[in-house]
């Protein structure tokens, strides 16, 4: 068959003319855009889940609320500058509020690009509690957990039950170093030492034998991970390895249920750590996590992050279907506004609010990972230590230097 | 002596031992892609995924056949060794008479794609994988408590080194595969089946790379990054000791670990940026690396 280049540009034109007019019909759609990690150390606990979560979020109140919406997903590689060309390439071509992006490098950036182009920016999986801090925006809303209440959850409690000397292995980016900065602050608040730090090159690192003697030497009783993803899982596999948990206590700063399923409750057992969601807190959790879990990547049960993206896509549906499409799509900071002037609740969070910072607050959790013999099998890792009522959770608003409040 | 330069003797060496112990995974690594290099001239990016495949067999393996960790130290070579036979056979014979630039980016693709492949199947975050309970347990040197199966994989790499050395300098299918890089259309003359040599070499190549993955699975989380993590410092422990060159790249190998080793120590933020400044040294006033021949 010969095939001729007239025809080829007929055909392509033919093509073409739906999405002219699928176009126009669209022009009220949400367009949400989940820039995360596909492809390195926090794909498990972000990723591809975090883009289902949102979906489903979109399935589930979309059209209940009388808007349509879209989501459509990329990796941002834990790169600002590839973070930061996909975000001005998504705001520009119509793409109304960017979800997740855990790396706190990236997020940071993204939040600037936000503002800049009057765009919301939905933050989930990022730590740096300076987002809403020194560099809060009223352009961004951050969700799930950030640096200072994962260092108060484990930090302060681990320091309250004795284990008043630390020391850290830290990554050595933005995120690490935050993490370290506000655990120690709490460590010297409730009365304990910090003995030293080691910081690692992020993220060409696998080998942590020469950090973890070095922390064995400092003789501190706690040895606090300020690292998340694979690295954590390493630190403690190793840790393990060279005797450390024989007398010291490990604080995995930022984990989640991702890594302890990596590792194993052989392993993991004991460890504290601090979340704000779980799927098996409670009656709504257990129900919002069997609806998404068909979906997930390995049928596994959602983490925290891709939780907090469900939860804040469905807040933001909320906001944006009681202003109307035409008007969220206008002026995000309107839609900012509003979601911070209404009560969140939904499934895998419960109740709580947005704080004029652009802080989400719920309760959190403190957990210990269960033994092997207490398991009742995948996925069922944890036992709640302790709750954290959500106005004692994360930092006053007072403290956090964010010039929205200031004055 | 209770302080060197400030950091007390026992931390001190117990440094160097950790740096040996990580240079004896370089010097392994390197070991394969010299061997390749030195007998194809290719490139192999493709080393760091098979090193990861290596620790993802002894998985499988432990998961759905219920063969531990000897069966796989022994099996998941040769299976990974299969696969790089294949590849070699349908790929990257296809490239010998290219330059080398052509392996290369054929290798680092395959890799990319063998990563993407095994991290859409079984996720980024890792898989578990027990230390033998033989291995198990710990050694009080009273400057450091010293992980018995960190010992057993000095002492394994170093075995394997001597090995191959002996096997390419010393026996005569090895002087027929040093024939065959100078000239092999002579050595063909001979009767020697040159492609199957070639073949082999590179088979053999990988099954290294895949038995440091297997070594590596009990301490090092077992995840699709686990070898890209890895090759970029190994292909500078190759360009240290000399492309090419199996002397070189195992005496490098142990070396630029106990630099990192130090380096480690006195600051930390530059572990993994030293050996690269080695290697700019080196360059510069070796342009053919340590061992290797101008």
């Amino acid at each position: 068959m010969t095939i001729h280049r007239r025809g080829l540009l007929a055909g392509a034109a033919a093509t073409t003319l739906p999405f002219a007019s699928l176009r126009a019909q669209q022009a009220n759609t949400l367009r949400l855009g989940v820039l995360t990690d596909m492809s390195g150390p926090y794909r498990d606990p972000t990723g591809p889940g975090s883009a289902i979560c949102t979906q489903q979020a979109v399935m589930e109140f979309a059209s209940r609320l009388g808007v349509q919406a879209e989501v459509i997903q990329a990796d941002h590689q834990n790169r600002p500058d590839v973070g930061s060309n996909i975000a001005r390439q998504w705001y520009d071509q119509g793409v109304d509020v960017i979800v997740d992006v855990p790396t706190s490098s990236v997020a940071l950036a993204i939040s600037q690009i936000a503002r800049e182009k009057n765009k919301l920016f939905l933050n989930s999986g990022a730590a740096t509690s300076d987002l809403t801090g020194s560099a809060c925006s009223p352009n961004t809303v951050h969700w799930t957990y950030d640096t200072y209440m994962l260092a108060k959850g484990t930090g302060a409690a681990l320091t309250r039950a004795g284990g008043d000397t630390w020391f850290f292995i830290t990554a050595d980016y933005a995120f690490g170093h935050a993490l370290q900065r506000d655990t120690s602050s709490f460590v010297e608040q409730g009365g304990g030492r910090v003995l030293g730090s080691a910081r690692y090159p992020f993220p060409q690192t696998t080998d942590f034998s020469s950090y973890l003697v070095q922390a064995q030497a400092s003789r501190a009783k706690v040895l606090g991970l300020a690292n998340a993803g694979t690295d954590t899982a390493n630190c403690i596999k190793q840790a393990r390895e060279f005797g450390l948990t024989r007398n010291m206590r490990i604080a995995g700063l930022l984990m989640s249920f991702m890594e302890v399923h990596s590792l194993s409750l052989d392993t993991a057992q004991g460890l504290l750590l601090t979340e704000s969601f779980y799927w098996d807190l409670n009656d709504r959790t257990r129900a919002f996590s069997q609806r998404v879990q068909p979906r997930m990547p390995n049928r596994a049960m959602p983490a925290q992050v891709q939780a907090g993206c469900y939860s804040a896509t469905v807040h933001y549906l909320k906001a944006a279907g009681a202003l109307g499409a035409a008007a969220a799509k206008a002026d995000a900071r309107a839609v900012a506004e509003r979601m911070k002037s209404m009560e969140t609740d939904d499934d895998a969070f419960g109740t709580g609010r947005i704080r004029p910072d652009g802080r989400k607050i719920h309760p959190t959790y403190l957990f210990q990972v269960k033994t092997p013999r207490e398991s009742r099998g995948t996925w069922d890792y944890y036992n709640i230590a302790a709750t954290n009522p959500a106005e004692e959770a994360f930092r006053p608003m007072a403290e956090g230097n964010c010039p929205l409040v200031r004055g | 002596m209770d302080e060197i330069f400030g950091i007390p003797a026992p931390l001190l060496f117990g440094q160097l031992l950790l740096g040996l112990i990580n240079g004896a995974f370089y010097a392994l690594l390197s070991l394969g892609l010299a061997v390749i290099f030195g007998m194809l001239n290719v490139i192999n990016f493709t080393h760091g995924a098979q090193f990861m495949l290596g620790a993802f067999v002894a998985w499988a393996m432990l998961n759905f056949l219920g063969l531990g960790y000897w069966w796989a130290l022994l099996l998941a070579p040769i299976v990974v060794g299969l696969f790089g036979v294949l590849l070699e056979r349908t790929m990257i014979s296809q490239l010998y008479k290219l330059d080398h630039l052509y392996g290369l980016l054929l290798t680092f693709g395959v890799g990319l794609i063998v990563e993407g492949l095994v991290r859409n199947e079984f996720g980024s975050s890792g898989l578990p994988y027990r230390i033998p309970t033989e291995l198990t347990g710990a050694w009080d040197l009273g400057f450091m408590f010293m992980p018995v199966y960190r010992g057993w994989v000095v002492i394994v790499a170093l075995v394997a080194c001597i090995a191959t050395w002996l096997v390419i300098e010393k026996t005569k299918i090895g002087s027929y595969l040093r024939a065959a890089t100078e000239n092999p259309a002579l050595v063909q003359a001979f009767g020697i089946n040159v492609p199957r040599m070639m073949t082999l070499t590179y088979g053999a190549g990988v099954a290294l790379a895949a038995f440091a993955g297997v070594l590596a699975a009990p301490i090092y989380s077992v995840n699709p990054q686990m070898g890209s993590n890895l090759i970029i410092i190994v292909f500078a422990v190759v360009v240290i000791g000399g492309m090419g060159s199996i002397l070189g790249s195992v005496v490098t190998g142990f070396g630029l670990g106990i630099i990192e080793g130090l380096t480690k120590v006195f600051y930390p933020e530059a572990s993994a940026t030293v050996i690269f400044v080695v290697m700019a040294i080196v360059l510069l006033l070796r342009p053919a690396g340590l061992f290797g021949r101008a």
